[in-house]
């Protein structure tokens, strides 16, 4: 019924083979290429690097695998709220409150066994029904009201910390009061030992946690909705996904999340002090995140490398406290790193340009 | 015949600019309709409106009879609306069969898709190359390269074959063969008749006169934000079609 136009007609000769071309010679291109394909390499080269070189730096004492654990136990907290803070990063938003809703979830979780007598299940589901509130709260006023995600977290962090500082009269609870009552709130800190290593049940969690958001992200619907809002939410909203939904649980689930790092903190910390609030946990979480290699215009970025991140800054601070260096070296240096992992995500986008 | 999608008396006001000004629309089974018009004249608003992603002010949109209300695109997708967007509605960053399952992702069968709701990979990729060979998108080497890494023309190709492959009612299709060039735009033109072979009705929003003119039962001339008129492609010319769409002519007799 088609009727081809005269200068159609010699398609019927066209080909029919799938396309096939020479992979890039250059080297550099090579490399550029895998990146895109693999934005967790990058942080992995850089962990390994820095391992390499304490080691030769420090040999045996930083090679020790009590070194090499101990770092896993100082990064467990930040690296949990650099996995929620990943999520919300990959809907191109930002999440500052996310270090405060976990001191407040924390300070509930201990007052309600200490204070209102409440059976330590309890007091765990108050932490964390009231740290999934607050992400609530963000998603809502993100998803509904359409503001902005800084000026919205920047908002609730403000109003989070202050009232944790007024509910909890600025009382420090002290690890023999609690665990006179429960153990349980410091279960996370449960050592376990294999030879020289030592590794908490909050490492295990950590890294549980990042295994099973890899999962969520990578093989189920949720995880590809979130780059797809992230990436262009037109786009996903068209294509028939309700991206406010998606942007509603993302800001939730990575307040519960921050339910976890509360309940891992205490086992790390052993009491419970609110002025801790203050604590830029929310910089910590996101400068991870960037070094981790997740683009803060969202839609990019692999979780996995977030752990990388997470660790780089774990490894840099214990090997520049073993060369009894400045403690300012690790500040400047996680500087350096934070404008290094931008300027190579930028590299690695124009793959595609 | 009863037709299978109307609009009656359709209004869409952006502010002080009335994109849609009481426009009527009807689409019959099993036809090909083709929405022309200047640039401006609403073409677009009113295929919006039709997929949902534009809730009109006033007027009424019917679906087999039934009266319909999208509020978003996705409740027109389950009606049974299939959409190819001029802007294409794709995530760059993710791969062909990701986008093209996107909000309706096969899981595994069993345990792994029910309780970690695991998507089925190798179903969705099987079937989003079948289908890009079916329109002779060759070109394309992976199956799982992001869209973002796809020519223009490759990415229109993904979707247009995202809507052959979905729709079960109406299929839209907004500047399909826009980007394309001759073999594709051929095998999207071959597509759109294969479609309307299985019987889906299908509109067709285009600037390409002899593209229009080949495959069109009817064409819809849209001017000034309402139906001008309907004409058969048969009994008019090209030129006759621009000059009612530009206002240099007026139809004498308007066919419904």
């Amino acid at each position: 019924m088609s009727q081809p136009q005269e200068f159609e007609k010699v398609l019927t000769g066209s080909a029919t083979t799938v396309a096939q071309f020479e992979e890039p010679k250059s080297g550099l291109k090579k490399l550029q290429h895998m990146l895109h394909g693999n934005p967790a390499l990058v942080p992995l080269i850089v962990l390994v690097a820095l391992v390499l070189f304490f080691g030769i730096a420090k040999g045996e004492r930083f090679f020790s695998a009590y070194t090499l654990t101990l770092i896993m136990q100082q990064v467990a907290v930040v690296g949990i709220l650099a996995a929620a803070q990943t999520l919300v990063v990959l809907t191109a938003g930002i999440d500052l409150a996310i270090g405060v809703i976990m001191v407040f979830s924390f300070v509930i979780m201990g007052n309600a066994v200490l204070s209102y007598g409440l059976p330590w299940p309890l007091a765990i589901l108050a932490g964390f029904a009231m740290a999934g509130f607050w992400g609530f709260v963000n998603g809502f006023l993100v998803s509904r009201l359409k503001l902005p995600p800084f000026i919205v977290t920047l908002g609730t962090w403000n109003i989070v910390m202050a009232i944790c500082l007024i509910y909890s009269a600025n009382e420090t609870m002290r690890e023999a009061d609690l665990t006179a009552i429960t153990g349980a709130l410091h279960i996370f800190g449960t050592p376990i030992k294999i030879g020289g290593a030592v590794i908490t049940l909050g490492v295990l969690a950590m890294i549980g946690l990042y295994v099973a958001l890899w999962y969520m992200l990578n093989y189920t619907a949720f995880g590809r909705h979130i780059y797809a809002v992230g990436d262009d939410s037109d786009a996903a909203d068209l294509a028939g996904i309700r991206s406010n939904n998606i942007l509603l649980k993302t800001y939730t689930l990575a307040g519960l999340i921050a339910g976890l790092a509360a309940w891992v903190s205490i086992g790390r910390n052993g009491s419970i002090s609110p002025s801790t609030v203050t604590t830029d946990y929310n910089l910590q979480a996101i400068t991870a995140t960037v070094i981790g290699g997740i683009s803060l215009f969202g839609g990019r970025g692999s979780i996995l490398g977030v752990l990388f991140g997470t660790l780089i800054v774990g490894v840099m601070s214990m090997g520049l406290n073993m060369l009894n260096a400045d403690p300012q070296w690790k500040v400047l240096l996680t500087g350096g790193l934070i404008i290094g992992a931008v300027a190579v995500d930028q590299w690695i986008r124009k793959v595609s340009g | 015949m009863e037709p299978i999608l109307t609009g009656r008396g359709l209004v869409k006001r952006y502010g002080r600019v009335t994109a849609l000004d009481h426009a009527d629309f009807d689409l019959y089974p099993g036809e090909i309709l083709a929405v022309i018009g200047d640039n401006g004249a609403g073409k677009s608003t009113l295929i919006k409106a039709l997929c949902g992603a534009v809730v009109p002010d006033e007027g009424e949109i019917r679906l087999e009879g039934q009266p319909v209300h999208f509020t978003n695109p996705m409740q027109a997708r389950d009606a049974g609306i299939e959409t190819v967007y001029q802007t294409l509605a794709m995530s760059p960053a993710l791969s062909i069969a990701d986008n093209m399952f996107m909000g309706r992702e096969l899981r595994k069968p069993g345990l792994m898709g029910k309780v970690f709701r695991q998507l089925d990979r190798p179903r969705m990729e099987a079937f989003a190359r079948q289908k890009l060979s079916e329109l002779g998108l060759m070109t394309i080497q992976n199956i799982n390269q992001a869209v973002e890494t796809l020519s223009g023309g490759q990415r229109q190709g993904v979707a247009v074959a995202r809507a052959a492959a979905f729709g079960s009612k109406v299929v839209i299709m907004d500047e399909p063969t826009a980007a394309l060039g001759v073999k594709e735009s051929r095998r999207v033109l071959e597509l759109i008749l294969d479609v309307k072979k299985r019987g889906l009705p299908i509109i067709l929003i285009s600037h390409n006169m002899p593209h229009v003119f080949e495959v069109a039962d009817r064409i819809h001339i849209h001017r000034l934000g309402k139906r001008l008129c309907v004409i058969d492609p048969k009994e008019y010319t090209m030129s006759d079609a621009v000059a009612f769409m530009t206002g240099a002519k007026t139809p004498e007799h308007v066919m419904a």
